[in-house]
């Protein structure tokens, strides 16, 4: 039986019946079509469908959709503003951290995860927040000097 | 990749999810973080027919620090527990084997009980939190019971926990002054990484500065959680030191049974049964001198 639940997605509020066994990531391709989150492994390897859900970076794969009830998510597409890309897409572009892409969604989230609670992290900090995203194109230091750049970049502006 | 159908449970008290299990007992599972379960599910290693999520219930999420006890509730994350600075001071191992445990994005799902009762053998969780001599609370509807983490596990995946009970608190003693402990856990890649072998060290000074406790706890080298008896025989009523740490080590060794598999052959885990035991034991003493 569908169970209705209220989740906020970006800052915009959904109310939905889903199947108690429709995982997060497939509510919000499939019914909601936010398909910037990806699906890659669906077992919480690889990291493609990372979402912030109530402030952390979670494997949406492994959260079921019933789960989500009463959270407040954030995916891709509530990255960039009306004004442009958020500063750590744009260092992305910048450096070439993107090649295919598919990688990009999770890596910009939990990017931007560690960049909220740790305005100035180390190279080791940085490498460990994006230890759960799998990319196969880039080989990472760019992805590394893209964050790092937004981080210094940003306590230059505070 | 689909979950196999099944009914959903959201209790939000302790007592409604006991009531749900005493009913559905073998039928139902428990959801926690799910990092475990929603993979064996879409695996079809399990296809429970009823899944109980604990995520609406509160008291299970509680860190309550008070007259030199620490109870953990079931379902903080590994991340919560890695990050608490309470913890970071009391029990750093615990922190450490938190901080271990799958990854950053694991971490904000995976539940402490969850990794308890999961009952793996390369689990992260288990060696320091038994070097700790903790102990786990399990409620079902006609009552509760205190069991000895030490007591707890029965094989891969088999726990002493009836199919109607829900692990709801983990009990930790403050360490005495005196004391410390160390984890190490040692993979071919820091994250989402299975431990080949692990190993959790805690001792506990005299004020003359021998050995009065020594609880020495291997991961990955055994059908279960494995203590090192011999090791801590070893310790026991010495003075801490390099060259006894490395026969601890050895002895360590000794007591653990690996087995070859596509991980490592187990004459090495075996090896590095020793090289962690030591390496937790020095990081142990160091806490232990500074404490």
């Amino acid at each position: 039986m569908k169970k209705l639940i209220n989740v906020t997605i970006n800052d915009k509020e959904y109310e939905v019946a889903v199947s108690p066994n429709q995982t997060l990531v497939d509510l919000i391709r499939n019914d909601l079509e936010l398909t910037g989150t990806k699906k890659g492994c669906e077992l919480g390897d690889c990291g493609s469908c990372t979402v912030i859900m109530d402030g952390k970076p979670v494997n949406s794969c492994l959260v079921l959709a019933v789960q989500a009830n009463g959270k407040k998510i954030t995916t891709i597409e509530g990255v960039a503003t009306d004004e442009g890309l958020h500063p750590i897409q744009a260092a992305f572009v910048e450096h070439g951290a993107i090649q295919c892409g598919f990688c990009s969604p999770g890596m910009i989230l939990s990017g931007k995860s560690l960049l909220e609670s740790n305005l100035a992290p180390t190279e080791l900090e940085i490498r460990t927040a994006i230890s759960g995203n799998l990319c196969r194109c880039t080989g990472y230091q760019k992805i590394v000097e893209a964050i790092k750049d937004v981080s210094e970049k940003g306590r230059k502006t505070i | 990749m689909l979950l196999p159908k099944f009914e959903y449970h959201e209790p939000l008290t302790v007592d409604e999810a006991c009531r749900i299990l005493g009913e559905l007992g073998r039928k139902a599972k428990l959801l926690a973080g799910g990092t475990d379960l929603i993979v064996n599910m879409k695996k079809k290693v399990l296809s429970p027919t009823h899944v109980v999520s604990l995520s609406g219930i509160r008291d299970l999420k509680g860190l309550d620090s008070a007259n030199g006890t620490v109870k953990l509730g079931a379902c903080l994350t590994a991340s919560e527990i890695a990050q608490s600075e309470t913890l970071q001071k009391l029990f750093s191992a615990l922190s450490k084997g938190a901080a271990s445990l799958g990854s950053p994005l694991i971490r904000n799902l995976a539940t402490v009980a969850g990794n308890l009762v999961s009952a793996r053998p390369a689990a992260d969780f288990p060696p320091p939190l038994l070097a700790y001599g903790a102990q786990v609370v399990l409620v079902k509807s006609s009552g509760e019971r205190v069991v000895p983490l030490a007591d707890f596990f029965k094989g891969p995946g088999q726990t002493v926990m009836d199919p109607d009970e829900l692990l709801t608190q983990i009990i930790l003693t403050k360490p005495p002054a005196g004391s410390g402990a160390g984890y190490f856990k040692l993979g071919l890649r820091k994250t989402l990484e299975i431990s080949l072998t692990n190993a959790a060290a805690y001792l506990s000074l005299d004020p003359d500065g021998t050995i009065k406790t020594a609880r020495i706890f291997l991961g990955s080298v055994a059908p279960t959680p494995l203590r090192s008896p011999s090791a801590e025989k070893v310790l026991t009523g010495e003075k801490p030191g390099e060259a006894l740490f490395e026969r601890a080590g050895e002895a360590a060794a000794g007591d653990s049974k690996p087995i070859d598999d596509f991980r490592a052959s187990a004459d090495y885990k075996k090896a590095m049964v020793a090289v962690l035991t030591k390496r937790a034991l020095n990081m142990a003493f160091q806490e232990a001198n500074a404490s």
